[in-house]
């Protein structure tokens, strides 16, 4: 009896700081991102936080708060990318930001800190977040920056509905900086990042004290150590050259790579479908920024689907990441199929980062992180006009919404001066 | 965090092609025009072709209005005639444009392309002169790359002229240069005919942290306003020092045309690029575009214009125009803006997603759309798309032949060359997209792009990247 009540309480704490009520969403034109693909006009009971059922013709469960869709979209919650949400207030202001780990110790000193965690940092109340669940983005991973070493340390998915304990289960990552990006921190060659990884790879399996040119301390041989027993390793790398490398490197030493940014990775599109390599990919990116990323265009993501690659999207900016949404509509715009578009925002991250059978997907069981569009969810001119996480209603109210309500009076009035 | 935009370059630069380009004082009074072309002046012209007929389109003019089922035809690289159902001249290229859209060509007022261009390795970071706070005396055109594949990735976007600025290191960056969107080898033939230079003043955190940063001047806001102060101040000292200059020639001209051998010639001042560059704002030639976030730097810009007398033209980036767009409306300043970028550093801490729609809203508010970055340059046309959205959220109906004006007519009104370009009427340049639908969209695709009424861009017809640098 003690066991199950315990059981109840950690169910209720599960499901969030809100409650959640039942709710019921009527004649909705619901994009599962599952098998079920787009339901015409169907109805979304959720129930406990949880999708409790999905289809057409359902009965609202007695209580429930009825929502009339009216045939607008709805959309499990989207991804928001890696990003460094909760873990930074304004990027220029050193002291709110917490995603790297720099000592400025002199390059011939720099160690590796792969035990270095940003889901330590984050910050559930951020003045951040509410701006980017509003606008329909529910969860996002949260990727260290790497500043003197090519191991950035880890990161978790989260989610953004405020309440404190955050990071999914399982979806620890490790994160790595590979090519031009990461010269500085190898000596100034990338032939040494894989020198570099050999020697850390041979003192995480090492016992005794640590030597005097070391990499590692043994807490980062432990964490490290964990990473090469079929761990999710995250490589932000551009250069087709450096993605296969990376990819066979990787796997050769018991990790599981994700390949970030590749922009090049359409080069190799063949190679990474057959190593079953996801890439999170910036959709914009279309010119040769530099020169590992010589072969950008906008039909990257497209060519990686057709290819049979897993993708989703990510944008450099923590402040815009509701700017995710656009790139998965430029992708679809040039050439990838509208329901990979929304796979890649949703049940594609979930599944990248170990989370898929808890989110990403409107499904039965599934945790009832659900938008409400004003339109075609891929299209700029489209508002979330409702969002809920595990199955409650998020306040759609930030601190840009006061602003504008604010100003919008003045100008209204013709007093903005 | 990682993306930083080209952040603190914001910069502007016109530069003139048809005047000459504002040689100082000097050059005008005493030395007569070399005969020829004006060093710097634009090369550009546009090669002569076959006439074009655009039919049954919906036309947004760029004026405010919107013609369902129209007809634009392109003559001689100007826009010859609107209408429906014009008759085609012999030999045009007739394209039906049933079910797509037609506009004025996309302007940003805010570009670095060329100054900051791509690849961005250390060799083409030329956007800012930040070893002085003050660096009047540069030109951007004077770094623009014309090979930096930026240019034709913009073009794809339905971009037909930009400005160039200089960055925001400085309190006062430079001059800008507007440019037609045209591959060429030198920029002087992708300089706009008769632009006006612009200047690039930026106000707030970036000129204070870079300076400050190394404990020079200026380190903090108060430092950056006696920096704008002391700059004009020493321009109107330089106007009269050439007036006196003048005035002393004329004596002694007339005194040798009396027949005074004794009459000995003025020693003209020495020249300053920089004072010269901010003795042509204050004559009004060329115009001020100034980097600036916050709604009380605004105000305290505008009344730094007062005291010296000069115009703001524009307000880059103004994350909080919002906040007076009533006063920026009735004095007539543009504001240039993002869709819903913000919180990059405190002065864009403020940003809300309705501000384009907001400082659009009073009678003659001037609302510009502007990227300041390579991606963005692209796709002006959706961000001006979220704003609409936006702007309705809060009850502002926008219609599609108003938001146009922010990505047209009023670009070019800040740059002034609306009398040339900037709108869809009989005898503009030729500066034409057609899109395959409303351009309001994330779907929207420009599909033909016109410059002076030459076909610069087909999407039907992929071309191979035209910068050097792809080769």
């Amino acid at each position: 009896m003690k066991a199950r009540c315990l059981m109840v309480l950690l169910v209720a704490l599960a499901t969030g700081p809100a409650g959640a009520q039942s709710l019921f969403i009527h004649g909705a034109r619901v994009h599962t991102a599952g098998s079920a693909g787009t339901l015409g006009n169907a109805d979304i009971v959720v129930e406990d936080g949880r999708i409790a059922a999905v289809g057409p013709g359902l009965a609202a469960p007695p209580g429930a708060t009825v929502v009339e869709a009216n045939g607008r979209p709805v959309t499990p919650g989207f991804f928001g990318g890696l990003t460094q949400v909760g873990l930074e207030e304004v990027s220029q202001e050193e002291d709110t930001v917490d995603s790297e780990l720099s000592f400025k110790a002199p390059a011939w000193q720099h160690m590796w800190r792969p035990e270095f965690d940003v889901t330590n940092a984050f910050n559930a109340r951020s003045i951040v977040l509410p701006v980017a669940r509003i606008e329909g983005i529910t969860w996002a991973m949260l990727a260290p920056e790497p500043d003197d070493s090519l191991v950035a340390g880890q990161g978790s998915a989260v989610t953004l509905d405020g309440r404190f304990d955050a990071a999914f289960d399982g979806s620890r990552s490790l994160f790595v900086n590979w090519g031009s990006a990461a010269h500085g921190a190898s000596g100034g060659s990338r032939a040494a990042q894989t020198m570099l990884f050999d020697q850390a790879i041979r003192e995480s399996k090492e016992t005794g004290a640590v030597g005097p040119a070391a990499l590692l301390l043994p807490e980062g041989r432990a964490v490290l150590r964990r990473y090469l027993g079929g761990g999710r390793v995250v490589f932000f790398v551009e250069r087709a050259a450096d993605i296969r490398q990376v990819v066979r490197y990787a796997k050769s030493h018991g990790m599981k790579p994700v390949i970030a940014g590749g922009a090049e990775a359409w080069i190799v599109a063949r190679e990474l479908a057959e190593a079953d390599v996801p890439v999170i990919l910036n959709a914009l990116e279309d010119l040769p920024q530099d020169f590992d990323r010589l072969g950008s265009r906008l039909d990257n993501a497209k060519l990686l689907h057709e290819a049979g690659v897993r993708i989703a999207f990510t944008w450099d900016e923590s402040h815009n990441v509701r700017k995710n949404r656009q790139l998965a509509g430029n992708a679809v715009a040039n050439g990838l199929p509208w329901e990979a578009g929304l796979a890649a925002m949703t049940a594609s991250p979930a599944a990248i980062f170990g989370i898929g059978a808890d989110h990403g997907r409107i499904e039965a069981g599934q945790s009832a992180d659900l938008v409400l569009w004003s339109g075609d969810p891929l299209e700029v001119t489209s508002i979330a006009d409702q969002v809920w996480i595990a199955g409650a209603p998020v306040p759609m109210r930030s601190r840009q919404t006061a602003l504008r309500d604010k100003y919008v009076e003045r100008v209204k009035a013709g007093t903005a001066r | 965090m990682r993306p930083l935009l080209a952040a603190f370059g914001t910069v502007v630069i016109t530069a003139c092609a048809a005047q000459p380009p504002a040689p100082s004082p000097a050059a005008t009074q005493a030395s007569p025009e070399p005969a020829g072309r004006a060093p710097f002046s634009s090369t550009y012209e546009a090669p002569a072709g076959p006439a074009t007929l655009i039919r049954n389109a919906t036309v947004l003019t760029g004026t405010g209005e919107r013609i369902e089922g129209g007809d634009v035809l392109l003559e001689n690289g100007v826009v010859k005639a609107l209408g429906r159902a014009l008759e085609s001249p012999a030999g045009a290229v007739v394209i039906d444009a049933t079910g797509r859209w037609v506009t004025p060509g996309l302007i940003d007022v805010h570009s670095h392309l060329g100054v900051y261009a791509s690849p961005g390795v250390n060799a083409t970071s030329d956007g800012n002169e930040a070893t002085d706070p003050v660096t009047a005396n540069v030109w951007a055109e004077h770094s623009v790359w014309p090979q930096d594949p930026g240019f034709e990735t913009a073009l794809r976007g339905g971009i037909t002229s930009m400005q160039v600025l200089p960055g925001s290191a400085n309190l006062i960056g430079g001059r800008g240069v507007t440019l037609k969107n045209v591959p060429a080898t030198t920029y002087q033939a992708m300089k706009f005919p008769g632009a006006p230079q612009g200047l690039k003043m930026a106000c707030g955190e970036n000129p204070k942290r870079v300076y400050g940063d190394d404990d020079k001047f200026p380190s903090t806001r108060m430092g950056n306003v006696a920096g704008y102060r002391q700059a004009f101040a020493d321009a109107k000292d330089y106007i009269e020092e050439w007036k006196e200059y003048d005035a002393e020639l004329a004596k002694y001209e007339k005194d040798k045309e009396k027949g005074d051998d004794d009459a000995t010639p003025p020693k003209p001042p020495k020249r300053d690029l920089g004072l010269e560059t901010l003795a042509e704002v204050l004559r009004g030639h060329i115009l001020v575009h100034n980097h600036c976030y916050r709604a009380d730097e605004m105000a305290t810009m505008l009344d730094i214009a007062k005291e010296f007398g000069y115009k703001v033209t524009a307000f880059h980036h103004a994350v909080e125009a919002y906040k007076l767009a009533d006063r920026l409306a009735e004095e007539g300043v543009c504001a240039a803006m993002w869709a819903d970028w913000w919180g990059f550093k405190m002065e864009a801490y403020d940003g809300v997603q309705e501000n384009i729609a907001i400082v659009d809203h009073p009678e003659k508010g001037c609302a510009i759309v502007h990227s300041d970055s390579e991606e963005g340059i692209q796709r002006l046309n959706q961000e001006a798309a979220k704003a609409i959205a936006r702007g309705r959220r809060v009850g502002f109906e926008i219609a599609p032949e108003h938001a146009i004006r922010w990505l047209t007519a009023n670009p070019a009104k800040a740059l002034g060359i609306l009398d040339r370009t900037g709108t869809l009427e009989p005898g503009k340049m030729a500066d034409v997209v057609v899109w395959n639908g409303t351009p309001f969209s994330v779907y929207a695709h420009a599909d033909q792009v016109f410059i002076d009424g030459v076909l610069r861009f087909d999407r039907s017809k992929p071309a191979p990247p035209r910068s050097d640098f792809l080769q």
